[in-house]
């Protein structure tokens, strides 16, 4: 197979969605934070969080729907813990972050521990399963890419639009944009910055806990350690890729995982020749690349990463 | 602003049937030691305007930010339209009808006027925001007061004039029935100020009643019924326009009669900065200096007139050290400036400086005020020993600065940025005069800074003179060139006209020259 032919294959497009998908949720979820003026760092471990939560629910006996509600639930959890520590408290946003990312990671490692004491290799669940959208799926490349995903998939789609019709046309989402840019603003119109922030922070923090479901209740069906492998922070990058705006994100979560869905391929057809390392990299190099041509001229929110604290001058 | 008695709002305030909208009780608040509002009580009424008159720091923003919920009152309660307002609660201030235009503007950026107009208007648990009717609303007030704007514009792209306008239309989409301004004339033109106040004629007409927060006398004057002096966070008087004078007003204000300094004859000695045909580098928004001549004389104030952004920016970073000539002669003290000029240089020189912005060069805001003094300094003798900072000393000066100069501030080791302009601005003068500097940079020493304060800046620059040393006086504020300088100079274009003494220029010719129509253009 041809490099360039790679990028023709439907297999290629159905693995770069795939690889998108949980990208998407947690990006989206990090975008409505930092829309609000908190930077969540704590992204990677809720994530884990979440990964975990999905996954035991299910192992436990429960349905694969409430596993996404479980998921969604402990990451709004740890995102009141993150908030609570950096909107009322006003303390430093990276420190609280990195910090709910090393707790959660570790929680979610001790309680796999209490819980599976036994296993030596990680046990599947029945996951979400493909379903094809009849009529869309048959059309060549883009159907089966687009339209014979899991559930999941299509939710993180519907998640982006979502969030598009909030930031954009609800009163809801004018209070959180302009929590972003100028919270005096917001408090000046009657409205508790504190608030609107804790909610964007919870509600963010549940979407990147679903991000995580996905890999676990939609991707590989087992729980692993080391599984989210970074993926949080690259929704991080996403977001700045994204100037903010959740379509261009979007776009930046497909463009990396087709990154990263054609360096498998490519490693395959070099063969060994190019130690696959190299190849391992190159999504990151390419997304430093963009960030590089993209996010310079990036309007952030004025107000990310600064507390606010009522009536200080 | 000749216009401005025209725009007086025709208002029945000596009605003394009209209802009350508004009443104050005893409020009180105070920051650590400091008492920024002692037990004021006042009664607005439908239909008046009342000026809030007082110097920077006296408490007027404190006392509004109470009245509108973002401070809590230690004592004191505050009642509208004859209902008590719970403290500490924005929404329960909008609720009730007041409306606020902070002196620093509360919109956001990223949204267009009419999203910052409706924020918080709707409710959230509506799935859609209902654009037709706010901007059907908007259209409505702005045509009935004159407030034309866009809906539709970003805030971003938008004049002060205009952004004012929103804050404004703000409160009326909210119903608001007594508006409060804060300084709103501070950033705003001449031809702006007039367009504000023919709107505040509209609204008092409609009802409203006004509480417009100044220092500026004229624009009292000329828009209020009644007017409120607070001095020091006390009511220091209560006035009705139409009984008082512009001259009561001020002495009111700053507790005593206002004389303007008296200017000693001038001694002039030996020159003590001399620069010849000196040009300096283009700067990205700067205008360069072109072959300027200048001497600075001991016991002589030099004032430079002109509109801001024709190179005066240029000399001053020549005098303080942050630029150096790209061409010609430049000597202080006799010494020739080389290439190492530099602020240190300039500072062991002998020359202090009055920074033009007080808060982006001037001071480090969140540092205190211990800090900033020392800034200039911390490496001497006086304040290090063996490569440590000796705070006892530092704080000593401090409390002598703030002693000497009447600086209000809660304590030596409060955050600068917490005190007023007009009390930062004595620190920083505290600071370049302590060590008698020869040769003084005065920047725009008194922009911003109220009656009593522009009148101390004056008395210290001219004891500064009286001492020997020489003085520029930087100032787009003609008056103020005309009041304290020996010998005037006019930039324009980065080229300086001629020196001309005392008197020598007319007001007529002066503005002539500062609009580039110089005679001679450049000095000899």
């Amino acid at each position: 197979m041809d490099v360039v032919e790679i990028l023709f294959t439907a297999s290629f497009w159905v693995a770069a969605i795939r690889i998108a998908s949980p990208l998407i949720f947690a990006t989206m979820g990090e975008l409505i934070c930092e829309r609000a003026g908190v930077l969540n760092l704590g992204i990677e471990g809720i994530m884990t969080a979440g990964a975990f939560a999905g996954w035991f629910t299910v192992y436990a006996g429960g349905d694969l729907w409430t596993g996404v509600a479980v998921a969604a639930l402990a990451g709004a959890m740890f995102g009141l813990l993150h908030a609570t520590l950096t909107v009322p408290l006003g303390l430093s946003q990276h420190v609280v972050g990195i910090g709910v990312t090393l707790l959660a990671t570790s929680l979610t490692y001790f309680t796999y521990r209490l819980a599976l004491p036994e296993v030596t290799s990680p046990p599947k669940i029945d996951a979400f399963q493909p379903l094809p959208i009849p009529g869309l799926s048959k059309i060549p490349v883009i159907g089966e890419a687009l339209f014979a995903q899991t559930p999941l998939t299509y939710l993180a789609f519907v998640t982006v639009a979502l969030v598009v019709w909030l930031l954009y046309r609800t009163p809801l989402g004018l209070a959180i944009r302009a929590a972003g840019e100028n919270p005096s603003a917001v408090e000046a119109q009657g409205i508790s910055v504190t608030a609107i922030r804790i909610g964007a922070v919870m509600a963010g923090s549940a979407l990147m806990a679903i991000g995580g479901a996905f890999l676990t209740m939609s991707a590989f069906n087992s729980f692993f350690f080391g599984m989210i492998n970074g993926r949080g922070w690259i929704c991080i990058a996403l977001v700045v890729f994204g100037s903010w705006r959740p379509g261009k994100a979007l776009l930046g979560a497909i463009l990396f995982a087709a990154f990263d869905a054609y360096q498998v391929r490519l490693q395959q057809i070099t063969g060994g020749v190019v130690p696959y390392q190299i190849f391992l990299m190159m999504p990151y190099a390419l997304s430093i690349l963009a960030l590089i041509l993209v996010a310079r001229r990036a309007t952030y929110p004025k107000a990310l990463m600064i507390p606010y604290q009522k009536g200080e001058r | 602003m000749p216009a401005l008695q025209e725009e007086k709002p025709t208002a029945n305030a000596q009605d003394e049937g009209a209802p009350v909208v508004l009443r104050l009780d005893g409020v009180t608040k105070r920051f650590g030691p400091l008492v920024a509002n002692d037990a004021i009580s006042f009664d607005l009424k439908r239909g008046e305007v009342i000026a809030l008159l007082g110097e920077n720091g006296a408490g007027k923003t404190t006392l509004m930010n109470i009245l509108f919920g973002h401070y809590v009152a230690d004592e004191g309660s505050v009642e509208a339209f004859g209902r008590a307002l719970p403290p500490g609660d924005p929404r329960a201030a909008l609720d009730a009808g007041i409306g606020m235009v902070h002196q620093h503007f509360t919109l956001a950026d990223n949204m267009s006027v009419l999203e910052n107009i409706a924020l918080g208007t709707q409710s959230f648990w509506k799935a859609r925001f209902d654009r037709a009717s706010a901007r059907r609303r908007i259209a409505e007030l702005s045509g009935a007061f004159g407030l034309a704007v866009d809906p539709e514009a970003m805030v971003a792209s938008l004049s002060v004039g205009e952004r004012q306008r929103v804050e404004i239309l703000k409160a009326l989409y909210r119903d608001a029935h007594v508006l409060i301004l804060d300084e709103p004339t501070a950033v705003l033109t001449p031809a702006e100020t007039d367009a504000l106040f023919h709107t505040l004629k509209l609204l008092v007409g409609q009802g409203l009643a006004i509480i417009f927060i100044s220092h500026k006398l004229n624009e009292v004057m000329a828009v209020s019924d009644r007017v409120l002096v607070l001095r020091s966070g006390r009511l220091a008087g209560e006035r009705i326009i139409a009984q008082t004078t512009r001259h009561e007003l001020a002495s009111l204000m700053v507790g005593q009669e206002v004389t303007p300094p008296p200017v000693p004859p001038v001694i002039t000695g030996p020159s003590l900065l001399v620069m010849e045909k000196v040009s300096t580098v283009r700067q990205a928004n700067a205008t360069p200096l072109d072959n300027i001549t200048l001497s600075l004389h001991s016991g002589e104030i030099t004032g430079l007139a002109g509109v801001s952004g024709n190179g005066q920016a240029a000399l001053a970073g020549l005098l303080s050290g942050t630029e150096v000539p790209l061409s010609g002669n430049y000597s202080v003290q006799g010494e020739p400036v080389g290439r190492d000029w530099s602020p240190a240089v300039a500072l062991a020189g002998g020359i202090a400086r009055i920074p033009e912005d007080r808060h982006a060069v001037g001071t480090i805001g969140d540092m205190s005020v211990t800090e900033n003094v020392i800034a200039e300094r911390y490496h001497t003798e006086r304040f290090s020993r063996a490569g440590f900072l000796d705070w006892a000393a530092a704080r000593k000066f401090a409390e002598e600065i703030i002693a000497d100069y009447d600086v209000k501030c809660p304590s030596p080791d409060a955050r600068i940025r917490l005190l007023s302009g007009g009390n930062m601005q004595k620190l920083i003068l505290g600071r370049a005069l302590d060590p008698e500097p020869v040769i003084i940079l005065a920047n725009q020493p008194t922009r911003g800074l109220d009656v009593g304060a522009v009148g101390y800046v004056h008395g210290k620059l001219l004891e500064a003179r009286s001492r020997g040393a020489a003085v520029l006086l930087i100032s787009e504020d003609l008056e103020e060139i005309l009041a304290l300088s020996d010998r005037i100079l006019v930039i324009s274009k980065g080229r300086l006209s001629t020196p001309s003494a005392r008197g020598e220029r007319s007001v007529h010719e002066l503005g002539q020259l500062m609009a580039g129509h110089g005679e001679e253009g450049r000095a000899a």
